[in-house]
């Protein structure tokens, strides 16, 4: 059995390490804020928010206090607000720890693209670019095959690159893999997935 | 002379003309300068170029001057949840520059602070880097990306004194900030005018140094994505 959506998000968690700030992308990254457990963890929304606090109850939502994906939220004790520009710069300046983030493709080289197909769709990358250039680790997490069942792990991206060399880990239905010398290395499989599974649903060279 | 006007198409008198670049304040539709907008649709100025991080949404935000084709080019980092923006672009009606979220804002920031370009990281490798300087520091490629001055900034904050030192609310304060800085000229809407001396000194997010004209509106405030939870059961 592959992982599931929350299954995923539950191990995409265990890379986070106490005290860090973090900052999560839409989709089921967003659901690895479930996971944390007793882990410090502060979450950065790009809007110009650390310390993002869950959904609010309903009649308690306010217009002014959304995340990056628009979304009303709630502040938490800790919370500090600031500017697109401040956001930004500690995005940039390598204050942020880690970034989870989904894909549409991942190379073996550590590319990534996430933010456009040409001709079809065409919303724009948002933060994302500044997030993989910035953050301290890239840590994706997308289905292993997208719906035709061709692998999204490549030689190459076919689409615009959100980054390039950018992604350290990346977090699959299948397993998960590092970006290394070569290739991408298999770090874990999920229970009841084989090796033969992986390799063919893999583009990409699998090192050992 | 002071910087208190009685409506937006008062305060916006004598400083719009077709072709102009246009900062706006907002993230999604949170912290938009509503009134402005409307001002600016009913001024039917032409030829906009708008540099602004989303662009409303089809009937409100910035929606409304993509509907009026006011708009010639937008300066963005995401247009998605918008179908007549999609539609104009897809046709080549509309002209649409993508920017990195923080190199928009920094772009803003920095022309503001009189830095008219900077180097970062984003993009490198990308389409973004297409035509830029490319500069190594410490072995690692940078582009250069140049700062953006506009003719006229219009903003959204929750309080101002009648000086335009403002207080902006929660993450309604987002873009606003470099917003105004960029601009020229920066009109302000707010919530509610205030006497001088009645904002902390020391709790002023943006000084009334960047601010020229100051409007109080009414605001809808719509919420793009309505999310809840439960409350638990006792």
């Amino acid at each position: 059995m592959a992982w599931d959506r929350n299954q995923m998000a539950e191990r995409a968690a265990q890379e986070l390490q106490d005290g860090w700030y973090v900052n999560l992308g839409i989709g089921i990254p967003t659901l690895v804020a479930n996971y944390v457990g007793d882990k410090d963890i502060t979450l950065q929304s790009e809007n110009g928010m650390l310390g993002m606090g869950p959904f609010p109850f309903e009649g308690e939502e306010d217009p002014d206090l959304i995340n990056a994906g628009k979304q009303t939220i709630t502040e938490l004790s800790r919370t500090a607000y600031f500017d697109s520009a401040t956001s930004f710069g500690m995005i940039r300046g390598g204050k942020i720890a880690a970034a989870i983030l989904g894909a549409m493709e991942v190379a073996e080289n550590g590319d990534l693209a996430n933010w456009m197909i040409p001709g079809k769709l065409v919303k724009g990358m948002g933060g994302a670019m500044d997030l993989v250039a910035g953050v301290g680790k890239v840590i994706v997490i997308m289905d292993h095959a997208n719906k035709k069942g061709e692998s999204k792990l490549l030689k190459e991206c076919t689409l615009p690159l959100t980054g390039k060399g950018v992604v350290d880990r990346i977090i699959t239905n299948l397993g998960v893999f590092d970006v290394v010398e070569g290739g991408l290395k298999l770090v874990e499989m999920a229970d009841g997935v084989t090796r033969a599974e992986i390799d063919s649903l893999t583009e990409a060279t699998l090192v050992n | 002379m002071g910087k208190i006007y009685n409506s937006a198409a008062e305060a916006l008198d004598g400083l719009l003309f077709d072709g102009m670049l246009i900062a706006a304040g907002g993230f999604g539709l949170c912290g938009i300068p509503e009134n402005l907008i409307s001002a600016i649709k009913d001024a039917g100025t032409k030829d906009l170029t708008v540099a602004s991080n989303n662009a409303g949404v089809d009937n409100f935000g910035l929606g409304v001057l993509l509907q009026t084709r006011q708009v010639k080019k937008m300066i963005s980092s995401y247009v998605g949840e918008n179908d007549e923006f999609m539609r104009q672009y897809l046709s080549g009606e509309l002209e649409l520059e993508f920017n990195p979220q923080g190199t928009l804002a920094e772009r803003m920031r920095s022309a503001g602070c009189g830095i008219p370009g900077f180097y970062t990281k984003t993009g490198v490798g990308t389409v973004i880097a297409e035509g830029k300087e490319v500069k190594k520091f410490n072995g690692q490629d940078y582009i250069l990306e140049e700062g953006i001055i506009a003719d006229l900034s219009i903003v959204k904050a929750w309080k101002a004194d009648d000086t335009g030192n403002l207080v902006f609310r929660k993450t309604a304060r987002n873009f606003n900030p470099p917003a105004a800085m960029c601009g020229k000229v920066c009109v302000v809407e707010v919530e509610e005018i205030v006497p001088r001396g009645s904002i902390d000194p020391d709790h002023i997010h943006l000084p009334g140094i960047y601010v020229h004209r100051i409007i109080q509106g009414e605001h809808e405030k719509r919420i793009e994505q309505r999310t809840v939870r439960q409350r638990e059961e006792a």
